[in-house]
């Protein structure tokens, strides 16, 4: 299944949710914050949030800056 | 290296219900690597540092983000909405920021133009206004004008930020009436953000009686960032004593320091 992640093509499992997903993709919830079409899902309600086909998400943290 | 200017008798700088000690906020972009960045900060004394929202990279994972190297609980983190050119977006960054769960504080940039950096103040006082709804404590950078700095302390931004130059530039404070008439007539704090380019530049700031200063490539591109923290360390503290004990009158003429009667014949 695909899904555009931070901008990218990607083939995702079917099914997944965002929790899996960020596991899938070895990121630890609690050190990124997830935009799932166009909507912050918080980190209690990322289990709970189905990834489905064509999906626009954002994995985004912080970095340095001024 | 230590100092005596500690004694200095000051106010500590509150912004938002937060108290702090330091009047020198730091950035922690553009550093040469991630150890100087520490180390930097910790010469610079500065408690409030600034960090960027942006995406994690997919393909390095395991590379880190910039709270690998700083502890939360130590310094006090401040996500700016920087890169952002609409009030759309600079929303939409100081939300990411804000989920990441440390405050409710965001440094809010909304440019206007790719050369200069400078901010777009329609969109800046769109994005303030809506944040400060939705319970942000917004700091604003903005220009040195004096009307948008009241029209942001009316919308409700918790510190005020005009800059000493553009971003980035190390042009130092062109602007001293301006920065302080916005200081004179804003009861907010007046923190200048940006342009600030070496110890002196940072003195000068401090000497129109704002509340404090940010910067970030003064320190990161200095040859020695360390010891160009420190130095910037000191200098806020001189320019801010300097500011508190009051400056002699300007003359232009002479006035001689010696006496001039007892002189021989």
């Amino acid at each position: 299944m695909d899904v555009v992640i931070n901008g990218e093509q990607r083939k995702v499992t079917p099914g997944a949710t965002l929790l899996e997903l960020l596991e899938e993709l070895e990121l630890d919830p609690r050190a990124v914050v997830v935009e799932h079409n166009r909507k912050i899902v918080r980190r209690p309600a990322l289990g709970d949030v189905t990834v489905t086909e064509g999906d626009a998400i954002e994995l985004v943290h912080f970095v340095g800056g001024g | 290296m230590t100092t005596a200017v500690e004694t200095i008798r000051d106010e500590p700088l509150t912004i938002g219900g937060r108290t702090f000690q330091s009047r020198l906020m730091v950035g922690t972009g553009k550093y040469p690597d991630m150890d100087t960045m520490v180390r930097a900060i910790e010469a610079s004394g500065a408690e409030v540092v600034t960090v960027a929202v942006r995406r994690v990279n997919l393909d390095r994972s395991k590379e880190s983000s910039v709270l690998h190297f700083l502890d939360p609980k130590k310094i006090f983190l401040l996500a700016n909405t920087a890169g952002c050119y609409t009030a759309a977006d600079a929303i939409r960054y100081a939300r990411l920021a804000r989920e990441a769960g440390f405050n409710d504080f965001v440094k809010l940039e909304v440019i206007g133009d790719e050369e200069t950096l400078l901010p777009d103040v329609a969109g800046l006082l769109e994005a303030a206004k809506v944040l400060v709804q939705e319970g942000f404590k917004v700091l604003a950078y903005t220009n040195e004008d004096l009307v948008t700095a009241l029209r942001l302390e009316d919308a409700g931004c918790a510190a005020v930020m005009p800059l000493a130059s553009p971003i980035g530039s190390g042009l130092g404070l062109l602007n001293p009436f301006s920065v302080r008439t916005i200081k004179r007539r804003l009861h907010v704090p007046v923190i200048v953000d940006a342009g600030v380019g070496t110890a002196s530049d940072a003195c000068v700031t401090m000497e129109q009686g704002v509340d404090g200063i940010l910067m970030n490539t003064a320190i990161a591109a200095a040859q020695d960032p360390v010891a160009m923290a420190q130095a910037m360390r000191l200098a806020t503290i001189a320019g801010r004593a300097a500011y508190l004990a009051g400056r002699m009158p300007r003359h232009e003429v002479a006035m001689p320091s010696s006496p001039t009667r007892g002189m021989l014949d």
